[in-house]
This record gives C-alpha cells, sequence and structure tokens, in this order.
C-alpha cells in the first residue's frame, strides 16, 4: 500500500468537510467492493441526519444504501448477521444516545462473537454514530459515550476529529475484520446548520489511503503540559494551547484517535518530557476515558508524573438549558485553568 | 354521540396547539436567521412541531382525566395541551427557564408533569412500557385509572411497543396505544419501512383490539377512543387506536424535506383538522362568531403563557448538580487553586 506517499493534511489544497471525507470513503469502499452495504435510518433518500451518507444514494441505489425500519435491535442484529457471513456492512446508529436499543446485538453479538468461536468467526462491520452535545439537545440525544464503548471487549473504537483522519479511518474501519465502532461528533461534520469550529474542515487526499488503528496524532508539540483528548474536544484544546503559548505555558495536545486500541506509547512519551497530564474529555467524569488515561500514565511513568489533572463532563445526565450545557460541557476555558493550575 | 361542551373543548385544544406552534416557530427562528443554527436563538435545541396531529390529541384526552397516565413521544406539545399539561410552565421549559416543567433540565422533549400524569421522551416506542406500568399499577391498585401511549407508526416497528403490546395482552392491563400516522417517519414513508398499512393490525398478532381512524377528524377519533378507552376502564383490556394525521412540518425544524414529493406536503396542507373541525362544529349550530370567540380565547392564552416564559429567570449553572444521584464535583479530589466554572466546594 502507499501509505508512506499518502501526502498529509496541509500539503493538499482541496479542502473537505469532515461528512464529505467519510462519504467519500465509504463511496470508494463501496466501488471496490460489493459486499460493502449501508443500513440505518434515513441514510437514503436523507443522506444521513448529520451527512454521513450524503450523496450514496444516487450513486448506490437503494439496494445498497438501506433505509431501515426503526427497529434497531434487528438491524444491527442483522449487520452482525450479514458479516458472519463475510460481508461489510456499515451500519448507522443515528445517534450513539440510542445504544440502549440495541445493546444486546452490539456487546453480546458483533462484539464477543470472535472470541466465542475461538477466533473461527469474525464480524467485519463497522457500526457508525453520531455523538456529542453542544447544541442543547439535552439528555437523550448528546452523550458521547467513548467509555461505554471502549470498556466493554471486542470492539475497536474510533473518534476522528477531523476530516483528514475521517477519511483514512473510515477506510481503515471498513476493511477491518473486526466489529469498528466509528463516533464521529455532530460539531465536526461541517453541517450547514450547526457551524463546525476552525479545524475539522483539512486538506484531504483523493485518492484511498488508511489510518492505522493505535497511533495517536501529536497536533502541537510542547514542554510543559501534556493535553490528551479526542473528538470535539481536540480543537478546544488546541484553542486553549494557544492561550496559554502567549503566557508563556507549552502545551503538547494529543489528539487519541482511536480509544481501542490506545496509543499508551505516545502517552507516555509525553508525559515522560512534560511531567504533566491533562485528560480533558466531553464524556462523563467517572470510570472513563479520563481516568484510563491517568491510570495508564501512573502505571508507565509514575517516576516522571509531577501532576495530573482531568477536565471532563461531571456525572450527570445531560441538561437541556444553555447556561446548564454550558456548564457541563468541558470549555476550552476550562481547559486553559487546569493546565495552568498545574503548571504553576 | 359528542356533546356541544366537548366539542368547544376540543377545538379549543386544537387551536390552542396549533397558535402555540407558530408562536414557538417564530420564536424558535428568531437568532436562527439568516444562517439557520440550531444552537442559536431563544429555543435551542430540536424542535419537532405537531401541526396537523392534533385531531388526535384532542379527541383521545377528551376521555382522560388528571388521574389517568399520558406517555408521549418526541412530537408532544399538541398531546400536552389536550393532557392539561401546565402550559406557562412548559413554556418555560421550552425556553429553558428555571421555572419550567424540568427546571429547564428536560427541554421540549422531555416534558413531565406529574399533576396530570404526562410525560414525554425522546427515544423511539420508549414511552410504551412506561405507560403499561402505570397501567399495571391502576390495576394492582384497583383504581379505574387507564393509561395512554401515544406513538408515530415510524415507532411500531420497535422491539419496546411490540414487548408491551404483549405483556399488556397477557396481562390484561388498562392500556391504550394511540399510533399517530403522519405517513412519515423523518424521511422514510410508510410502505418502506412496513408492510402492513393498517398499523392497528399488530394488535391483531396478540389477540387485542385494534382498530384504525382513517379520517383526519376529531370527532371520529373521539367516537373510537370512547371505546377502547371505556374498555381499559372496564376492565376489559387494552387496544391499539392507529389514527390517520398528517405532517404540515417538517420532521423537526430545519429539515429541508427534500425527500418529500410537493403533492405529499400540499395534500397534508390541504387537509386540515383544524378546518374539518370548524365544519363540524357549525353543522352543530356553532355561529362563526362562537369559533371566532374561542380562537381569540386560546391565542391570548398562549400569548400569555409565552410572555410570562421569556420573563422567566434561566437557571443558575450549579443546578446542573443536582436532581441526580452522583459523585458529584464536590467530591472530586481539591487540586490547588484550580479555577473551574463553579462547585468547586468554593462556598462550604
Ligand atoms: C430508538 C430511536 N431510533 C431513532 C430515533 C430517531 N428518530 C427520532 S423521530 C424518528 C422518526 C419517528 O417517526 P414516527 O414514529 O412516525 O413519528 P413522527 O416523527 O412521524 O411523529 C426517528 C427515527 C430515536 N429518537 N430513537
Ligand atoms: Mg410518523
Amino acid at each position: 500500500m502507499a501509505q508512506a506517499e499518502t501526502p498529509s493534511a496541509s500539503e493538499i489544497d482541496r479542502e473537505l468537510t469532515m461528512s464529505r471525507a467519510m462519504v467519500e470513503a465509504i463511496a470508494h469502499e463501496m466501488r471496490e467492493d460489493e459486499e460493502v452495504f449501508v443500513m440505518g435510518e434515513d441514510v437514503a433518500d436523507y443522506g444521513g441526519i448529520f451527512d454521513s451518507t450524503q450523496g450514496l444514494l444516487e450513486e448506490f441505489g437503494h439496494d445498497r444504501i438501506m433505509d431501515v425500519p426503526i427497529s434497531e435491535t434487528a438491524f444491527m442484529g442483522a449487520g452482525v448477521g450479514a458479516a458472519m457471513q463475510g460481508m461489510r456492512p456499515v451500519c448507522e446508529l443515528m445517534f450513539a444516545d440510542f445504544f440502549g436499543v440495541c445493546m444486546d446485538q452490539l456487546y453480546n453479538n458483533m462484539a464477543k462473537t470472535t472470541y466465542m468461536s475461538g477466533g473461527s468467526v469474525s464480524v467485519p462491520m463497522t457500526l457508525m454514530t453520531a455523538v456529542g452535545g453542544t447544541y442543547n439537545d439535552a439528555a437523550q440525544h448528546s452523550q458521547t459515550l467513548y467509555g461505554t464503548f471502549a470498556h466493554l471487549p471486542g470492539m475497536k473504537v474510533v473518534v476522528p476529529s477531523n476530516a483528514y483522519d475521517a477519511k483514512g479511518l473510515m477506510h481503515t474501519a471498513i476493511r477491518d475484520n473486526d466489529p469498528v465502532v466509528y463516533m464521529f461528533h455532530k460539531r465536526l461534520m461541517g453541517l450547514a446548520w450547526m457551524p463546525a469550529p476552525e479545524g475539522p474542515k483539512t486538506g484531504v487526499p483523493e485518492e484511498r489511503y488508511e489510518i492505522p488503528f493505535g497511533e495517536a496524532d501529536v497536533k502541537r508539540e510542547g514542554e510543559d503540559a501534556t493535553i490528551v483528548t479526542l473528538g470535539l474536544h481536540v480543537h478546544r484544546a488546541l484553542e486553549a494551547a494557544e492561550g496559554l503559548a502567549e503566557d508563556g505555558i507549552d502545551a503538547e495536545v494529543i489528539d487519541l484517535r482511536t480509544l481501542v486500541p490506545l496509543d499508551t506509547e505516545t502517552v507516555l512519551e509525553s508525559v515522560r518530557k512534560t511531567g504533566r497530564l491533562i485528560v480533558v474529555d466531553e464524556d462523563y467524569h467517572s470510570y472513563g476515558v479520563s481516568g484510563e488515561l491517568i491510570a495508564r500514565a501512573t502505571e508507565g511513568a509514575l517516576e516522571d508524573l509531577e501532576a495530573v489533572d482531568r477536565v471532563t463532563a461531571p456525572d450527570t445526565p445531560i441538561p437541556y438549558s444553555r447556561p446548564l450545557e454550558n456548564e457541563f460541557q468541558p470549555s476550552t476555558d476550562d481547559i486553559a485553568a487546569a493546565v495552568r493550575s498545574i503548571t504553576q | 354521540m359528542v356533546g356541544h361542551n366537548t366539542l368547544q373543548q376540543m377545538y379549543k385544544e386544537m387551536v390552542t396547539a396549533r397558535y402555540y406552534e407558530e408562536r414557538l416557530q417564530e420564536e424558535y427562528l428568531e437568532g436562527k436567521q439568516p444562517a439557520f443554527d440550531i444552537s442559536a436563538g431563544p429555543i435551542p435545541g430540536e424542535l419537532h412541531l405537531a401541526a396537523g396531529h392534533e385531531a388526535s390529541g384532542a379527541g383521545v384526552c377528551a376521555h382522560l382525566r388528571d388521574s389517568d397516565t399520558v406517555t408521549a413521544p418526541h412530537r408532544p406539545h399538541h398531546v400536552a395541551i389536550s393532557k392539561g399539561v401546565d402550559l406557562e410552565r412548559m413554556t418555560a421549559e421550552i425556553f429553558g427557564r428555571e421555572t419550567g416543567l424540568s427546571k429547564g433540565k428536560g427541554g421540549h422533549m422531555h416534558l413531565y408533569d406529574p399533576e396530570v400524569n404526562f410525560a414525554c421522551s425522546g427515544i423511539i416506542a420508549q414511552g410504551c412500557p412506561p405507560a403499561v406500568g402505570a397501567a399495571l399499577t391502576a390495576k394492582k391498585r384497583n383504581t379505574d385509572d387507564v393509561a395512554v401511549a401515544f406513538l408515530g407508526e415510524g415507532a411500531i416497528s420497535q422491539g419496546a411497543f411490540l414487548e408491551s403490546l404483549n405483556l399488556a395482552a397477557v396481562q390484561e392491563l388498562p392500556v391504550v396505544f394511540v399510533i399517530e400516522d403522519n405517513d412519515w417517519a423523518i424521511s422514510m414513508p410508510k410502505e418502506r419501512v412496513t408492510d402492513v398499512e393498517d398499523g392497528s393490525r399488530r394488535a391483531w398478532g396478540f389477540d387485542m383490539h385494534g382498530e384504525r381512524v382513517d379520517a383526519d377528524d376529531a370527532v371520529t377519533v373521539y367516537e373510537a377512543a370512547e371505546d377502547a378507552i371505556g374498555r381499559a376502564r372496564d376492565g376489559n383490556g387494552p387496544s391499539v387506536l392507529e389514527v390517520q394525521v398528517h405532517r404540515r412540518m417538517g420532521h423537526f425544524m430545519g429539515d429541508p424535506e427534500s425527500y418529500r414529493p410537493d403533492e405529499d406536503v400540499e395534500r397534508a396542507q390541504r387537509r386540515d383538522c383544524i378546518t374539518r373541525m370548524e365544519t363540524r362544529l357549525r353543522e352543530h349550530g356553532f355561529e362563526e362568531a362562537d369559533l371566532e370567540g374561542i380562537r381569540e380565547g386560546a391565542h391570548e392564552r398562549v400569548d400569555e403563557a409565552i410572555e410570562w416564559a421569556k420573563d422567566q429567570p434561566e437557571p443558575e449553572p450549579e443546578a446542573t448538580y443536582e436532581d441526580v444521584f452522583t459523585n458529584s464535583p464536590d467530591d472530586w479530589p481539591e487540586r490547588p487553586s484550580r479555577e473551574v466554572t463553579a462547585t468547586d466546594g468554593g462556598e462550604e
């Protein structure tokens, strides 16, 4: 594969939104492999509520871009079954929050089949799902659930923060022989009705390229503190780092890109250099990504660690009203304040 | 037969709901111009309007009392209004205010008014099992209360609905499932997601009574609901009632509806349950001035509720941590000089 020759985002003039980049990867895989197909609610004529399948119907028709009844247990389970037959379904769960109505198929079937079969059956399914808040959609439509999916063994978990990664990770996900949960943040998609921050729209090569799972991306190098994060908060962390730089605090920002597998080594390397770790996570505070990252840092770099902190959502359901959701969401200011307090 | 007062009451609820949503739409779009940004304006987030569904809420709820339970889905306003939910506090909730039904925590998809046993929620068919639970409670306590679960025609393919039918049937519970068939589940037309045109036939597989009302007409709904709710109240078990309604708007505000044929939109506009109700009222001897009077009264009440709601204070950020059993940030370890946004234990 021409992996090494693929140009980086900054070398490419053609800029795409994250949704366009995802669609491009899915379309490419569908052209190359008849056995790739898409199933979900409103994926065909609507093109995905968050544009994740926009334009695919026109090229591939209803047979391969399948609108399905609001029966998540049935169609997610059918995705698992088709994948067990060797097909490569891309199944969309419209909001990650809806996992509750189909979780048995996902974690008892999709995630465990390979292991329970002693490796004799694989499940090359991609579960694509929208995550995240910041637009006042309240407790049942705003969760990220990163920690929930990453906690349960048997699924790879991918969280792109920009168009370049979104395309490369989607190619890897569809070709992977294991189930992959591909979680895209709504605020990053470049939707006309939900403006994205600066950052997720990037240069994207036209050719096919893969981004290997388990390779975090150091978005900004720094000497004083390591900020580890993912998804939307990569952009908030970078913004915080800019502000901190003006005050002479030099923060490193790491985008995890995949939670399973997790690139512990890149995090440890950075922590050994800076001595200070801040984990930023839009997911709930307890028993999740932030706790896991801090545990790994203490296991692997205890002697180098001078300070740790985490900036996360609290352990509450997500409130609707704007002042409440603003309080709930880890902000750029929260990140900057946390970094300041442990670098002083 | 539907009486004079009931007719008047149903019409009042229907025009209240219609005007209420017209006003909400205005408020929602304020701050979302020229470019539509879902998180901007006085009402942020998703907004699912029920214009064209009013006959169902009015016709069914006319048979309910406060102690009867109603669960509704993501498109709840007309049902809430007909069930007698506190209009002021519901509006304050939609505006995210402190005095809202849920202190601003729920928003328009998560309205709870325990005074009249109303709740709605945003996951498809989620309200069906709790309605069964309310019916179970009525049976265990020997009251003659009933429960009604409202849902869309798209929701009848969901396990939570089908499992609820079976449980309700085998336990002979006083619950009615009301399917509002507006032909669409977001962009998916009914025929793409089910081969059964009449959703009430789902009931037959559970040996349960099922009936469909084809006319988008509150009086016909009223008559069918009288039968279904009467059956439940008299201890004769659950049933399914499907009601043809029309979606006059997009699925939610901001829906481009590019998937929807123009003729379908026009048909929904033409077939207005409120116009139909006005004809009914005239047939029953109501004068134009009577109708005008009812409408004016409804508009006034809505305008007052919206004015009141907009005057209410926003919740304090600290309220985020209340009403939940949790490890609150107050219990997070103290870190030196960390200025987090709130509840850092500062006031202790
Ligand atoms: C379990 C679940 N799946 C999907 C959704 C997303 N969703 C919200 S409304 C809707 C369509 C519902 O259609 P219908 O039940 O007919 O109600 P209508 O919107 O037409 O009133 C969908 C798919 C959801 N909220 N919950
Ligand atoms: Mg519908």
